[in-house]
C-alpha cells in the first residue's frame, strides 16, 4: 500500500487545487482548468480500457458464471435436450438426503484437519532447518522445491507404487523398524492418510514463503533475546513465531481452502478407472462433485454442491480470519 | 519485492541496532560467544541440524529416484525396490514411444502451455498496469473484486464456463484450456501490479511529456521493465498448465488418446497399464512417461529457479 502512495504522491495534491474554485474564476483560466479535467477523464478512459480484459472475463467467467452456477442450482438441468427445469430448492434439499454428501464432506474435513497442521509443521521446520543453515541451504532448497516442480500425475504413479501394501517401499522402511506397514490404499482407514503423505511430498512452495518471512525477522532481535539469556526454544516462541505470524496466517487460510478442493490426487489414486471399486472413504467432495456433473452430467446437483462447498469455505475462512487477528502481528503498516 | 526487502530491513534496523550495541558493551560479549560455538550442546546441535537435513533430502529425493530407477527396469522387476535395477532395461526409453502416443501428448500440452502462459502474462500485465498507474473512479472496489476471486473455489464457476464453451462448440478443443487466459488471472495481476508500483512515476510523466501515449507508456517503459514479473507469470502458469488435469478431463477426456494432454495421458496410461484390473502390467512404460513429462519441469526450473522462489514468497504478502 506504501507504494501505491508514492507511486500517486507527487500529482493528486497539485491536482486537487485546482478543483471548482479554478473552473469558477475567470474566463482566462478556463482552458487550463478544462483541459486538466478532460485530461483526468481521459486518463480514467484509458484506466478502464486497460482493465477492461479482466472486467469483461470477470463479468463472464466469474461473476456471469456464479449467477449462472446459482440459476442452474435451483434448476433439473437436463445437457441432453438443453431444457431446464425450476425444481426449487430440490436439489439443497437432496444435499441433505444423500449419504455421500455428508461422507464425502465428512472425508475433506477429516482431510483439512490432518494435512493443513502437519503442512505448517513440517514446512516451517524445513524452513527453520534451511534458515538456520544458511550458505549452502540454496542446494536444499531446490532439493525440496523439485517434487513441487513433478507433475501431479507423475507424483501419483510413482506414489500407487511406493505406498503399495505389499511390495511398496514405504512399508518396506517401515519393516526395518519392525513395523508392520498399513495396506495404504486399500484399507478404508489409511486412505486419507497416504493423500496427506503425497501432499506432504509437495509442501515446499509453503516452505518458501516461510523462509521468506524468516529472513524478514531482524537478526538483532534473536542477539538481544539471547543476551537475556533466552534460550532456542523460547527465541522461538517469543520471537520467530510472533514475527511470522503473518505468514503462518496465511498459509493456514491458502492451505484450507486448497485442501477443501482436493481433487488431482484422490482422483488419480482412486476414482481414475470407473470399472473398479474404490474405498468409499476415499471420495472426497470435490471428487464427488466432478462426478455428478461431469459422469452424471447432473449440473443442477452439482451446482448445489458447488455453492455449498463455497458457503463452508467462506464460513471457515472468516472464522480464521476473525481467530486469526487476534494472534497475527502486523510490523506497523500492514 | 526485494526491494521492498531492503526497504523494510532499512527501517527497523537502527532502531534496534543501538540497544544491541550497548547490550553488548556492557555486557563483553566476546568471551560468552567464543566459549558458546565451543560448546557441546553447540556441536550437538549442529550434528542434529545436519542429520535432520540428511534426512529430508532423502526423504523428498527417494520417489525421484525410485522413479528413475524404475523407468530403467524390465517388467517383472519394476516393483522391487532396488535403487540400482538388477537388470538394466534402457529399451523402454525407445519402446515407450511405440506403446504411447507420448510424443502427441508432450507436442499438445507445450502448445497449450505457451498459449496459457503467453496469454495470461501479457493480459494480467495489461490489466496490472491499469491499475497501478491510472487513477480512476472504482480502482480501489475494483481491485478488491480482483484479490477476491483468489478466495473462489473453481468449483463453483466449472458448470456455467464448460456451458459457455459448449455454446460455442469449442469442446473437445484446446480452446477451453487457455481461452480464459485472455482475461488475466488475478493473482498475476497482483504480482506484476506490485512490480509496476515499484517503477518510479517520474519515469511515466517524462515520457508523457515527450508525447508518449497512454499505451506508449506500457509498451515502451512498462513492459521492459517488468520483464522478471513478466517471467515469472509465465513460468508459473506454464507449470499449471502442464499440471491441469481436472481441465483436460472436463474439455478432452471424450477423445481418442492421441489427442489428450500430458496429465490426462499419464492418467489414461496409468490405467490402461495397470497391473491390477486386467491391465496390461507394463507398468515400467508408466515410469517412462512419468519421468519423461517431468523433464520439462526440471528444465524449466533449472531456467528460472529463483523466479519460481521469488513468485511463491510473493504469495505470502499478499495478506
Amino acid at each position: 500500500m506504501s507504494r501505491a502512495e508514492s507511486l500517486h504522491a507527487a500529482a493528486p495534491a497539485a491536482r486537487r487545487r485546482t478543483g471548482r474554485a479554478r473552473r469558477q474564476s475567470t474566463s482566462a483560466q478556463q482552458p487550463p482548468g478544462n483541459r486538466r479535467s478532460s485530461l483526468r477523464r481521459k486518463e480514467a478512459i484509458a484506466g478502464y480500457l486497460f482493465i477492461s480484459p479482466w472486467i469483461i472475463g470477470f463479468l463472464v467467467f466469474t461473476a456471469g458464471s456464479m449467477i449462472y452456477s446459482l440459476v442452474i442450482s435451483f434448476t433439473n438441468y437436463n445437457l441432453a435436450t438443453g431444457t431446464t427445469t425450476p425444481i426449487g430448492a430440490a436439489n439443497y434439499a437432496q444435499l441433505f438426503q444423500d449419504p455421500k454428501i455428508a461422507q464425502s464432506l465428512g472425508n475433506t474435513l477429516y482431510y483439512a484437519v490432518l494435512a493443513v497442521p502437519l503442512e505448517v509443521i513440517v514446512a516451517l521446520g524445513l524452513a527453520l532447518i534451511l534458515n538456520k543453515v544458511g550458505r549452502g541451504s540454496g542446494f536444499f532448497r531446490t532439493v525440496f522445491y523439485l517434487p513441487k516442480m513433478t507433475p501431479v500425475v507423475a507424483t501419483a504413479s510413482v506414489f500407487l507404487l511406493l505406498l503399495n501394501g505389499n511390495t511398496g517401499a514405504i512399508n518396506e522402511f517401515l519393516g526395518f523398524f519392525g513395523i508392520q506397514g498399513p495396506q495404504w490404499l486399500v484399507d478404508p482407514r489409511w486412505v486419507i492418510p497416504s493423500i496427506v503423505i503425497m501432499t506432504l511430498w509437495g509442501v515446499s512452495g509453503t516452505m518458501v514463503i516461510f523462509l521468506a518471512a524468516l529472513n524478514n525477522v531482524p537478526h538483532d532481535l534473536y542477539e538481544v533475546a539471547s543476551l537475556d539469556g533466552a534460550g532456542p526454544v523460547r527465541q522461538f516462541f517469543r520471537i520467530t513465531v510472533p514475527m511470522i505470524s503473518g505468514a503462518i496466517f496465511f498459509n493456514v487460510i491458502v492451505l484450507t481452502i486448497a485442501a477443501f478442493q482436493v481433487f488431482d490426487q484422490a482422483y488419480l489414486l482412486f476414482w481414475r478407472d470407473q470399472t473398479s471399486a474404490s474405498p468409499s472413504s476415499s471420495l472426497f467432495y470435490a471428487v464427488y462433485l466432478f462426478q455428478q456433473a461431469f459422469r452424471q452430467f447432473d449440473f443442477g446437483f452439482a451446482s448445489a454442491m458447488a455453492w455449498l462447498l463455497f458457503l463452508i469455505i467462506m464460513a471457515i475462512t472468516l472464522i480464521q480470519v476473525k481467530v486469526g487477528n487476534r494472534f497475527v502481528y502486523y510490523e506497523s503498516e500492514h | 519485492m526485494a526491494v521492498e526487502h531492503v526497504a523494510q530491513s532499512a527501517v527497523t534496523a537502527p532502531a534496534l541496532k543501538p540497544t544491541a550495541k550497548v547490550g553488548a558493551g556492557a555486557a563483553s560479549t566476546a568471551p560468552v560467544s567464543t566459549r558458546r560455538r565451543r560448546s557441546p550442546g553447540r556441536i550437538v546441535g549442529k550434528i542434529v541440524l545436519w542429520m535432520l537435513l540428511l534426512a529430508f533430502t532423502c526423504a523428498f529425493l527417494y520417489p525421484l529416484v525410485w522413479l528413475l530407477s524404475a523407468s530403467l527396469k524390465p517388467r517383472d522387476e519394476v516393483f522391487d525396490n532396488a535403487l540400482i535395477p538388477a537388470t538394466f532395461s534402457p529399451q523402454n526409453y525407445a519402446e515407450v514411444w511405440g506403446q504411447l502416443p507420448l510424443l502427441s501428448w508432450m507436442g499438445i500440452s507445450i502448445v497449450i502451455a505457451v498459449l496459457a502462459a503467453g496469454f495470461v502474462a501479457i493480459s494480467s500485465s495489461i490489466v496490472a498496469f491499469g491499475f497501478a498507474y491510472f487513477r480512476f473512479p472504482g480502482r480501489g472496489v475494483l481491485f478488491a473484486f480482483v484479490l477476491a476471486t483468489m478466495m473462489l473455489p473453481t468449483a463453483v464457476t466449472m458448470v456455467p464456463q464448460y456451458l459457455i464453451w459448449r455454446s460455442l462448440d469449442l469442446v473437445g478443443t484446446w480452446v477451453p484450456l487457455f481461452g480464459a487466459n485472455l482475461f488475466g488471472s488475478a493473482f498475476y495481476i497482483f504480482l506484476q501490479r506490485q512490480f509496476f508500483l515499484g517503477l518510479p512515476r517520474e519515469l511515466f510523466e517524462a515520457a508523457r511529456i515527450d508525447g508518449a501515449s497512454y499505451w506508449g507508456l506500457f509498451r515502451r517503459i512498462a513492459m521492459p521493465l517488468s520483464i522478471p514479473s513478466f517471467i515469472i507469470v509465465f513460468l508459473f502458469e506454464f507449470q499449471a498448465s502442464w499440471n491441469n488435469f481436472q481441465g483436460s478431463l472436463i474439455y478432452l477426456n471424450g477423445g481418442s488418446p492421441s489427442g489428450f494432454t500430458v496429465p490426462l495421458g499419464i492418467s489414461y496410461a496409468m490405467t490402461v497399464f495397470s497391473p491390477t484390473n486386467g491391465g496390461h502390467g507394463d507398468y515400467q512404460y508408466v515410469m517412462v512417461a512419468s519421468l519423461l513429462v517431468t523433464i520439462p519441469m526440471l528444465i524449466l526450473f533449472a531456467f528460472g529457479q529463483r523466479f519460481f522462489v521469488q513468485g511463491v514468497a510473493t504469495q505470502g504478502r499478499k495478506g
